[in-house]
């Protein structure tokens, strides 16, 4: 016969799990800049991506588990594709995309043994004048949506704040990296363009809007604040 | 809609057609009974030059005897590296290039790399295959595909049958109506090593040849300024040369047969 175990203490032991798998992995920092949307996770695999393209203006990324936030990441290009297709591609956002991601996790925390242990945003670069939009999805299926910045990750109120501390609005590519690369390592450690994975979704790219950096671009880019500082 | 997750014995991998069939089949391209209107004849040419491959067709979509469309696109990006051109029943052909489009984009996006040129010239045949029930009822589509084999670093073209058989072309390729006339052009003027100019004049002087010959396959309209698509897809990707430079190919080509004329070089019912 099972012992009785209050519902209270059953959230509180699945929610500390997840936390414990989520603060496990590196975090990762998404910020707007004024030729798009940037997105920084400390990643020292060049195949194992976080970070990746959904649609022509949406990205993920995730943090935590690999195998689940891929799953996660192949069924919302599954979702995009077959919706851009059966409608146009226009009809593709990433709000809704964000809703069933929320609704997946929600239902898993809730129903499930085990708790997905993993945090994820999905970006969207706004057109026609709409704002870029960050929508960052918790592992019980909190959804936030913010305008400026978002930060996964097991020690994310840290990296939080100093992200907001250098902040500015309408920043370049580069100052936003330095800033998001920065706040990452925090200041006894130094990350360099192999510890790091970073890609954009820029609005010259064209349709695809996604790009991923590489190495000698970031390299490129963070090098440029050694020579100005 | 709820997120699109299988289990295991059931994913469709990176297959957009086999996940299409597992979520919506409405939107899985079928031919429906009452599309009955065939347009058919058509001129699209592809071949191959020093750093890439040209690709160019004509504009006209017939219905029968009559002129159903006049400006309509023949030749598309299949993806960064490729394009694809179609001839063949209008309906299904589009329906199945824009198909072909998102299966690439898709495999890409699941799997993190894109398809090699010569996966994507299997999978578009698999879909030729697919639709051989069709064809077999009238609706043939035969699409003509070409890209930039970044492995290689060469052009490549690939031409189909109806039945999905596909085979690779050494240097060019013409199909639909018009592409005899187009091919005996090409085969005069095609040399090793063209630059990317004389690539793109080779293929107006085929499609103008075709359409000399061939009813169903429009020349350059000067009326309406409509003239036929040139797309061009070497190591830096798929672009479609501009409507000005292809007019201005298009105007001096018929200058020049207008004064091959004038001096009597010409019979005067050719």
């Amino acid at each position: 016969m099972p012992f009785y175990v209050a519902p209270e203490q059953v959230m509180k032991d699945r929610a500390e799990y997840a936390q414990k798998g989520i603060a496990r992995g590196r975090s990762l920092v998404a910020a707007v800049y004024d030729g798009g949307v940037l997105i920084v996770a400390e990643n020292p695999s060049r195949s194992l991506h976080k970070i990746s393209e959904i649609y022509d203006r949406i990205a993920f990324a995730g943090v935590g588990k690999y195998n689940e936030y891929d799953q996660l990441r192949v069924a919302g290009v599954r979702h995009a594709d077959t919706k851009g297709f059966t409608y146009s591609r226009e009809d593709v956002d990433a709000r809704s995309l964000a809703n069933l991601y929320a609704q997946f996790l929600g239902n898993v925390f809730t129903h499930e043994m085990k708790p997905l242990e993993v945090e994820i945003l999905v970006a969207e670069l706004g057109a026609d004048g709409r704002p870029d939009q960050l929508y960052h999805i918790a592992y019980e299926g909190t959804i936030t949506d913010e305008e400026r910045f978002a930060v996964l990750g097991g020690d994310a109120e840290t990296i939080n704040e100093r992200v907001a501390a250098a902040y500015e609005d309408g920043w370049e590519l580069a100052g936003a990296l330095r800033a998001a690369v920065g706040a990452l390592a925090g200041a006894e450690r130094t990350l360099g363009p192999s510890d790091l994975e970073a890609a954009v979704l820029a609005r010259q790219n064209g349709r695809r809007t996604f790009r991923r950096l590489g190495d000698a671009e970031l390299a490129d880019l963070l090098g440029t604040e050694a020579a100005a500082s | 809609m709820a997120l699109p997750l299988f289990p295991l014995p059931d994913d469709p991998g990176p297959d957009f057609a086999s996940l299409l069939a597992r979520t919506n089949t409405a939107a899985v391209p079928t031919m429906r009974e009452t599309e009955l209107t065939i347009r058919h004849s058509t001129t699209v040419v592809a071949l191959r030059f020093a750093d890439g491959v040209v690709m160019a067709g004509d504009r006209r979509a017939t219905e029968g005897h009559s002129i159903a469309h006049r400006a309509m696109e023949k030749v598309f990006p299949a993806d960064r590296h490729s394009a694809v051109a179609i001839a063949g029943a209008a309906g299904p052909a589009v329906e199945m290039v824009r198909l072909f489009q998102v299966q690439l984009e898709h495999y890409e996006k699941v799997e993190g790399v894109a398809l090699s040129l010569e996966g994507k010239a299997n999978q578009l045949a698999q879909m030729v295959r697919a639709h051989l029930p069709y064809a077999m009822q009238g609706l043939a589509v035969v699409p003509l595909f070409c890209g930039y084999d970044l492995a290689r670093g060469i052009g490549r073209i690939f031409t189909y049958d109806v039945t999905g058989g596909h085979y690779e072309e050494a240097d060019f390729q013409a199909t639909g109506s018009g592409g005899r006339d187009a091919r005996t052009t090409i085969k005069l003027g095609f040399r090793d090593g063209l630059t990317r100019d004389e690539g793109i004049e080779l293929a107006v002087e085929a499609l103008y040849e075709a359409a000399d010959e061939d009813a169903a396959t429009g020349g350059p309209d000067l009326v309406r300024g409509i003239y036929p698509l040139v797309a061009v897809v070497d190591e830096t990707g798929y672009a479609r040369a501009e409507e000005a430079e292809v007019a201005e190919r298009f105007n001096a080509l018929i200058e020049r047969r207008r004064a091959e004329r004038a001096v009597g070089g010409r019979g005067e019912h050719q």
